[in-house]
């Protein structure tokens, strides 16, 4: 497209529970003049629900947040919850919550790669289309996901929102046995991993690299889930405690949810790639070699093969997930109990605050809590993913979309909304379900 | 005879298809739920030839209508569920059907009973108008079964 005319490249989504979201291009030219993505926020409201609440509650409301990543909000909340009272967990219950967060990434990386990004690279509408050609392809991702559902059910112990985790600990703990008999399926999906690195690094990428601030966790010893330090590429190294002195937020008017930024420096990416360039030395070498030969060497820099650093993950998980089965042993007690009279970090009857950051299958989940001496919520605060990606998003899809301005305008809307996808952002715009509008002055 | 409540108890009118789960199972049914994810889903009535599906949805109706669905496997189009949306990034009851039918695992026989929802809010519980829609579908189905 050249000349003066104006076009817009819109696509929206229909408007159902979770609201509107939508991307929203406008192109004068060759030149892009605006960008904004639309994301309806229920973390915020979820904030709001919380306060005046009893701490052993945030586990389970948070869970509810999201049904894909259930799981990362419990994580987060029993950490800063354990925070803010001052509880230590038991080395079982620490290895465990490693093994449901396995459980979670098979799932969610499970559905990602293969049923919402792949019909993408692969010029389908949609997994139900690619489903008609590539029938093995499906039923193995469904086959995959069932070894996550396997491992979220047998821990969350609940059938719809996992509810089994618990500020200190778990309510429950499953037996030695329980856990085995997982292992022949994760053996299986740890192979069917395998094969998805190798089959998403076939797939054709679009020469798109940006120069990135990575942003995720890093622990000294093992690939980030619970624990480590907030890192960056340019030199961030923080506890999550420091974390709203170094990020802050703010609204924008086209979306209700905020946009966040490092402060001085502006948008920065969470999720997979950040994890893999931050963290590769930390992989089990199953999946350092597994991504070696799919030609990817950190640092990853094309927002679009986020798709095979997931399958790369996605080993990692199932790795990670049989090594924690082999290593578990029940602990004394499922739970560590908060102390008497409690909200209590720094003393029975005192009020308490506390922080935690966990890697969600997307990316960091912040969450902080005050409690007061009786144990109440007295303020929460949870930052998604998402939100900390909104404003990388609209920056690459100024670069991206000025880069199609030859192309007809249903392909650049296309290849628009694999890009988009390709950050797996929380939000109805993920799906196929899009709507595209187009105005020419 | 398979039944599944799909829904979310803290979205107001999506968590119809569990009330009416609960109703069924205080009633000595045995009723299965779930968040309405396609995967669970498929994995639910994997194997089960007459299975019945209860769940939130938004087609424009009055609060509270009852829709029945039968013979899913024409191709019939399906309404904005509305779960799909809510939980799964857009993988809900319809794709499931879409998905198992693509994939030859459709049941035999597969009913949806839509409950039409309008109040979604975050914590919020569930309308009257939902509720009504409720009982009308754990009417029908009990007079079903007992027939």
């Amino acid at each position: 497209m050249t000349g003066t005319g104006t076009r817009t490249i819109k696509v929206d989504t229909l408007a159902r529970v979770e609201g509107e979201g939508g991307l929203y291009i406008k192109m004068t030219g060759d030149r892009v003049t605006d960008v904004k993505l639309k994301i309806y926020e229920p973390p915020r409201l979820f904030e709001a629900f919380l306060r005046g609440r009893h701490f052993s509650e945030a586990p389970d409301i948070t869970a509810r947040i999201c049904g894909i990543c259930p799981i990362a909000y419990q994580m987060s909340a029993v950490h800063a919850m354990e925070r803010a009272l001052g509880i230590t967990i038991d080395p079982a219950v620490r290895l465990l919550r490693r093994l449901f967060y396995c459980g979670e990434w098979i799932e969610s990386h499970t559905l990602h790669v293969y049923m919402l990004h792949a019909p993408d690279f692969l010029g389908y509408a949609d997994v139900i289309e690619l489903a008609k050609d590539h029938r093995a392809v499906v039923e193995k991702a469904l086959r995959l996901k069932k070894t996550g559902n396997r491992i979220v059910q047998l821990l969350g112990g609940r059938e719809i929102h996992p509810i089994s985790a618990a500020v200190g600990g778990f309510h429950k703990m499953p037996t030695r046995n329980q856990l085995r008999e997982m292992v022949p399926d994760l053996e299986w999906a740890l192979e069917a991993s395998l094969e998805a690195v190798r089959w998403t690094s076939t797939l054709q990428f679009p020469d798109f690299e940006q120069d990135y601030e990575f942003v995720a966790l890093r622990h000294p010893e093992e690939y980030p889930f619970n624990e480590g330090r907030l890192v960056s590429n340019r030199g961030l190294d923080i506890d999550a405690a420091e974390y709203e002195g170094h990020f802050t937020e703010f609204h924008v008017k086209h979306s209700n949810a905020l946009h966040s930024v490092i402060r001085g420096r502006g948008s920065y990416l969470v999720g997979p790639l950040a994890r893999f360039n931050l963290n590769f030395d930390k992989l089990p070498e199953v999946a350092q070699k597994a991504a070696l030969e799919a030609g990817l060497k950190p640092p990853v820099k094309n927002i679009f093969r986020s798709i095979t650093v997931r399958a790369v993950e996605l080993v990692f998980a199932c790795a990670e997930a049989l090594r924690v089965i082999r290593e578990y042993e029940p602990p004394a007690r499922p739970r560590v109990e908060a102390p008497k009279g409690a909200g209590v970090g720094q003393g029975v009857g005192q009020a308490g605050v506390g922080q935690a950051i966990t890697e969600a299958p997307r990316g960091i989940l912040y969450h902080r809590y005050e409690v007061d001496g009786d144990g109440l919520i007295v303020t929460a605060k949870i930052i998604p993913p998402t939100s900390q990606n909104q404003k990388r998003i609209e920056d690459d899809l100024r670069e991206y979309a000025g880069r199609l301005a030859a192309w007809p305008l249903e392909v650049a809307t296309w290849k628009c909304e694999q890009a988009v996808r390709s950050y797996d952002p929380c939000i109805s715009c993920a799906t196929h379900f899009l709507k595209v509008v187009i105005e020419r002055e | 005879m398979l039944i599944i409540g799909c829904g979310n108890r803290q979205r107001g009118d999506d968590a119809a298809g569990i009330v009416a789960a609960e109703r069924l199972r205080a009633l000595g049914m045995a009723v299965e739920v779930c968040t309405g994810e396609s995967s669970e889903l498929m994995e639910s009535w994997a194997g089960a030839d007459d299975v019945i599906v209860m769940d939130a949805v938004v087609t424009g109706a009055p609060a509270g209508t009852v829709h029945l669905w039968d013979h899913l496997w024409d191709g019939l189009h399906l309404p904005a569920f509305a779960t799909s949306r809510g939980s799964t990034h857009g993988m809900g009851v319809a794709e499931a059907i879409h998905l198992s039918r693509a994939l030859g695992r459709l049941p035999a026989r597969l009913r949806v009973y839509g409950i039409e929802g309008t109040h979604f809010e975050i914590g919020s519980a569930i309308s009257a108008e939902a509720e009504r829609g409720v009982a009308d579908v754990v009417s029908r189905i009990v007079s079903e079964v007992r027939a």
